[in-house]
């Protein structure tokens, strides 16, 4: 009989032990992992399709369909976030923001910028932008906006109205914060305050913002979104990062193109 | 046989793990707002435990005591990221709707209060059945809970409308407070009352 006490025995089947379970826990990631990586790309597309209001939020439907819609009703373009213009050169579907960031001639460090109010590390110089068509007409245009909560980093879309000005809706993709907490960012409800909101005040300076608790309807309070309760950090992230993006180092000049007489494509 | 049935069955009504040794609670509160939730969250941990159960089981005897807990663990963790990858790959709208609560499988007492109650002593089969029976106890207050949340709370079951909403026409106003945690409490306590009264052995004196 083996001595199931002795410190080499015990040594020797935890590092066994260890080992099984890491290749298991490694193979099944490994194998995997191409699934889940379309999942996470319908499952932007399909975002991006409910914050146009193309899709209802609980909608069951396959792939292919959230492909045939996507196809025929969103148009990305890639915007020069400097000047507004769009680049007609760049192909969008292969747009990566990952492989953006991680290069110094097509994004920059937002330490010590305006853009270190999102939390963000860095920030890209040229954006994607998705124009939301009907036939030939852009209906509205949906902006990624990223940028830190209490926990994690938000990443999700914006709709804004071709008017520049009116936001059509919100969402968020990929989040960390508490369950039932921030993470009542995905409370259809919450969501849907934010619908027929200005994201500009008079002045034309970003003034969306989530305050303290609620804020009323759209006409009388058309740049206050009500605050998520236990979650003041995360809610002021969101005002944060949002401003940004609508802002001047954002996708600010790019909206003001497109209240100015639309974007040419 | 009939020991394998016990094993099987017991842990429904008998020595049911949400009803009796009242563990596992956390979840059952956070994931039972729909029913398609509760579903795929009572299939994964009824998965895990017997998984983990057989695993344990079939080392019980060169687990070194003084370690046996991080063992178990380390076995138990294994098969939650397994099972969470499983989901992302194949039901990834729902693994995103049960978000942390996947992960926390690995806290949930049920998995490891059975292997290290059961699994320890037993033999593998014995065990994995154990896992499967403590499993489906625990799935089936989650569907009970599930049920009455969904049903009350949005009028729905399994995302199709059952009782038409007076928002939209309708005539159920449905009732928030299914939806909040304190909804799943009640409803918790009314099943443990009914099987305490059915069974009234399993009352504890005061």
């Amino acid at each position: 009989m083996r001595n199931l006490n002795s410190t080499k025995y015990i040594v020797v089947f935890c590092t066994v032990v260890c080992l099984v379970c890491s290749i298991f826990v490694a193979g099944a990631a490994v194998l995997l992992k191409e699934k889940q990586e379309v999942n996470a790309v319908l499952d932007r597309q399909k975002k991006v399709l409910v914050v146009a209001g193309l899709l209802a939020e609980d909608a069951k439907v396959k792939a292919d369909e959230i492909q045939r819609l996507y196809k025929t009703h969103i148009r990305g373009r890639v915007v020069d976030l400097a000047t507004g213009e769009v680049d007609a050169q760049a192909d969008a579907a292969s747009y990566d923001l990952a492989l953006v960031l991680a290069d110094d001639k097509t994004s920059r460090p937002s330490e010590g910028t305006e853009a270190s109010v999102t939390g963000l590390t860095r920030i890209p110089k040229k954006g994607l932008v998705f124009e939301v068509v009907f036939g030939d007409s852009v209906e509205m245009v949906v902006l990624p906006i990223q940028g830190k909560g209490l926990w994690s980093t938000l990443l999700g879309y914006l709709a804004i109205d071709s008017n520049g000005n009116t936001i059509r809706g919100i969402t968020f993709y990929k989040h960390g914060e508490t369950p039932g907490l921030g993470g009542e960012v995905d409370n259809p409800s919450w969501k849907a305050v934010w619908s027929g909101r200005k994201a500009y005040n008079a002045k034309g300076e970003p003034a969306i913002a989530v305050i303290k608790g609620k804020a009323g309807g759209a006409a009388e309070a058309p740049h206050k979104i009500d605050g998520l309760s236990g979650a003041t950090i995360t809610g002021n992230g969101v005002t944060k990062f949002v401003q940004f993006w609508l802002g001047a180092k954002g996708y600010g000049p790019f909206l003001a193109r497109l209240q100015k007489g639309g974007v040419k494509s | 046989m009939s020991k394998t049935r016990e094993v099987l069955l017991d842990p429904l009504f008998n020595n049911n793990p949400i009803g009796l040794q009242v563990l596992g609670i956390c979840s059952a509160l956070a994931v039972t707002t729909k029913l398609e939730t509760a579903v795929v969250m009572s299939l994964a941990v009824t998965v895990v435990t017997a998984f983990s159960n057989l695993a344990v089981s079939a080392l019980r005897n060169f687990i070194p005591p003084s370690i046996r807990i991080i063992v178990q663990l380390t076995v138990i963790a294994s098969l939650v990221i397994v099972t969470d990858q499983i989901l992302k790959a194949y039901v990834f709208e729902i693994s995103k709707q049960l978000s942390v609560f996947v992960g926390l499988i690995i806290t949930n007492c049920i998995v490891m209060g059975r292997a290290e109650g059961y699994a320890m002593q037993n033999p593998p089969m014995s065990s994995f059945i154990d896992g499967i029976g403590n499993g489906l106890g625990y799935s089936l207050v989650l569907l009970f809970v599930g049920f009455f949340r969904e049903l009350f709370g949005s009028g729905k079951l399994m995302g199709v409308e059952v009782l038409p909403l007076a928002a939209d026409g309708g005539w159920y106003v449905p009732n928030g407070l299914m939806l909040l945690a304190p909804g799943a409490f009640f409803l918790i306590a009314l099943f443990i009352w009914a099987i305490r009264t059915w069974k009234p052995n399993q009352v504890e004196n005061a």
